[in-house]
């Protein structure tokens, strides 16, 4: 089987609703070992998409290879391939969170012996070894959410789907999830991510793609992402005293300035002359510089400009 | 091990089998009512009916008995399961929506078969004698195929509401008792009933446990367990190729 480097490979994908078109000619790859993020507003089409791309519904048009397998021609092969956490998606509520595992590793055709072994282990590194033998009725949401992320794990897939996996989760879940995330993705698994969270994707995610209103708005590095946004840079500067607001903004680079929080808020034309005078004009004056940043545009901000313009 | 392969998917639909029992079977109130409907018909209806014979009741009873256990569950597991929000998941697992259905079924099929041993039991202890232990194991069984996947099949239309599809399948399944020979006898029917009654799956059940408890019944044995293998092969391969197309409406 001749799969190569890509992982997922998705070509011109449509899918409608009635008179909606959630997912317009999408198409993107994935690549083998790396995680994915798929960032967009609330109906943007990425639920829809990431069904599409686990065989649960069926794409009007295009087609979608994973590992190589076609999702509508061969789903099985390619479903066996994948572990899949949906957007809204529960355990058996009336069985306890050992017999969840059973099922979902007899489902995807474990030996009983193997499976018992991953389930041990899974259940001991999801923090739920203790309450394997409680009904899931009485899990938390964050212990049931954890469930299912191991129920997709226990076949060992090399390809993770993840909607949201960590929307509405406390913080200890959330930790434990993503740090989890981490490690498979270092073992060689390759995530695919649905999230809301720019932080989450910023850390975690390779690359990024951005959709909205069914169709891709960017794909790319978070680090290229950011600086394709336009921007003039900006200083933040903390000194040991007040200085001359109107001193600074005289300075060759300086754009702007203003007082933020005690800070300097310094637009700067170029970065370098501007820090090159800030640093002198602070030395004549006698004024020690306590903090100096340069921020960089943040995820956020990223996804805000290039989703402008949504509801 | 390949995955798409039907032994593979066999085993995997004995999984879901498993699973249906454990979560939707083995509850109390669906066993108690399961063997209750028809115990209450049976009642109501012997009362009602002093001059039939203890033959025409027990095979009647068994007939509803296997009937109602295996058309009881099996139509409101897909709407529990998207309604519980179960059902992604198993979309999403590495099985085929055939051997799904068929795991359905096969659920369905050991608790018919399994509680309609209880009418059997009441038949052997007020002392019947079954005289084709051997027919009527196999009117049974393919008995207990065809009406598992008649109800599968009424699961069908894609809603999230349990109460909706137990409406529907009321309404297909108690009619179906009325014209299937169980309280009057084919021959008794009028001939738009008879005429019906040929269409009616239960119809060729009764038929069989009749005969096996040594009572008159109105078909040839051959053309009984013909029909009623035909049904069940239509019902199977309906409720398959059309749970496929419904089943991403659910989601
Ligand atoms: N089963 C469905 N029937 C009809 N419309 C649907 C269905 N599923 C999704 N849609 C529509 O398709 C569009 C995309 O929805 P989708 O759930 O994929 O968005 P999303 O990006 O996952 O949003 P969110 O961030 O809120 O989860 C929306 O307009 C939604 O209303
Ligand atoms: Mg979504």
């Amino acid at each position: 089987m001749i799969t190569g480097q890509i992982a997922i490979d998705v070509r011109e994908v449509t899918k409608r609703f009635d008179d909606i078109v959630a997912v317009d000619q999408i198409s993107l790859d994935v690549r083998r070992g790396e995680i994915f993020g798929f960032l967009g507003p609330n109906g943007a089409g990425k639920t829809t998409t990431v069904r599409m791309l686990t065989g649960i519904i069926r794409p009007d048009e295009g087609s979608v290879h994973v590992m190589g397998h076609d999702i509508v021609k061969n789903p099985v092969p390619a479903k066996q391939q994948m572990g899949v956490v949906p957007e809204t998606a529960n355990a058996y509520l009336d069985l306890s969170g050992r017999q969840n595992m059973l099922l979902a590793a007899d489902l995807y055709g474990v030996p009983r012996a193997r499976a018992e072994e991953r389930i041990r282990e899974t259940l001991a590194e999801l923090g739920l070894l203790g309450r394997q033998d409680h009904r899931v009725q009485g899990y938390s949401k964050g212990m049931q959410q954890r469930l299912i992320l191991g129920m997709a794990l226990l076949h060992e897939p090399p390809i993770l789907f993840l909607d949201e996996p960590t929307s509405g989760l406390d913080v200890q879940s959330t930790h434990l999830i993503i740090a989890m995330l981490q490690r498979l993705n270092e073992a060689g698994t390759t995530i695919f991510l649905t999230t809301h969270n720019m932080d989450e994707a910023n850390r975690l995610c390779h690359r990024v793609g951005i959709i909205r209103c069914g169709r891709i708005a960017a794909v790319d590095t978070p680090e290229q992402l950011k600086q394709t946004v336009e921007r003039i840079a900006v200083v933040l500067v903390r000194f040991d005293r007040r200085v001359d607001i109107r001193a600074l903004s005289a300075l060759p680079g300086v754009a702007d300035v203003a007082e933020v929080n005690g800070r300097c808020r310094i637009a700067v034309e170029d970065i370098d002359t501007a820090i090159q005078s800030i640093v002198s004009h602070a030395r004549a004056q006698g004024t020690r510089i306590l903090s100096l940043d340069t921020p960089t545009p943040s995820l956020d901000e990223v996804f805000l400009s290039i989703t402008a313009g949504d509801d | 091990m390949h995955p798409s392969g039907i032994v593979e998917q066999v085993r995997r639909s004995i999984v879901i089998a498993k699973k249906d029992i454990m979560i939707y079977y083995i509850k109390g109130p669906v066993i108690i009512f399961g063997l209750l409907i028809p115990l209450f018909l049976f009642m109501a209806f012997s009362v009602g009916s002093r001059f039939a014979s203890l033959p025409f009741l027990i095979s009647g009873l068994l007939a509803m008995t296997l009937f109602f256990t295996a058309t009881a569950v099996s139509p409101v597991i897909f709407p529990w399961e998207a309604q519980a929000r179960t059902l992604e998941r198993l979309a999403a697992a590495p099985i085929t929506v055939p051997a799904l259905i068929f795991g359905d079924i096969l659920a369905s099929f050991v608790f018919g078969v399994g509680i309609t041993l209880a009418p059997v039991g009441i038949a052997l202890a007020l002392g019947l004698t079954i005289s084709h232990p051997a027919l009527l194991l196999l009117g049974i069984l393919i008995g207990a195929i065809c009406f598992s996947s008649l109800g599968t099949l009424l699961s069908v239309p894609p809603t999230s509401s349990p109460p909706n599809i137990m409406m529907l399948s009321s309404l297909i399944k108690f009619p179906l008792i009325f014209i299937s020979g169980i309280f009057v006898p084919i021959e008794s029917l009028p001939a738009w009933g008879r005429l019906v009654a040929v269409f009616s799956p239960l119809t060729y059940f009764t038929d069989i446990a009749r005969y096996s408890l040594g009572e008159v019944h109105a078909f040839p044995l051959v053309v009984d367990i013909i029909a009623l293998a035909f049904f069940a092969l239509l019902f199977t391969a309906a409720a398959m190729m059309l749970h496929a197309r419904t089943l991403p409406k659910r989601i």
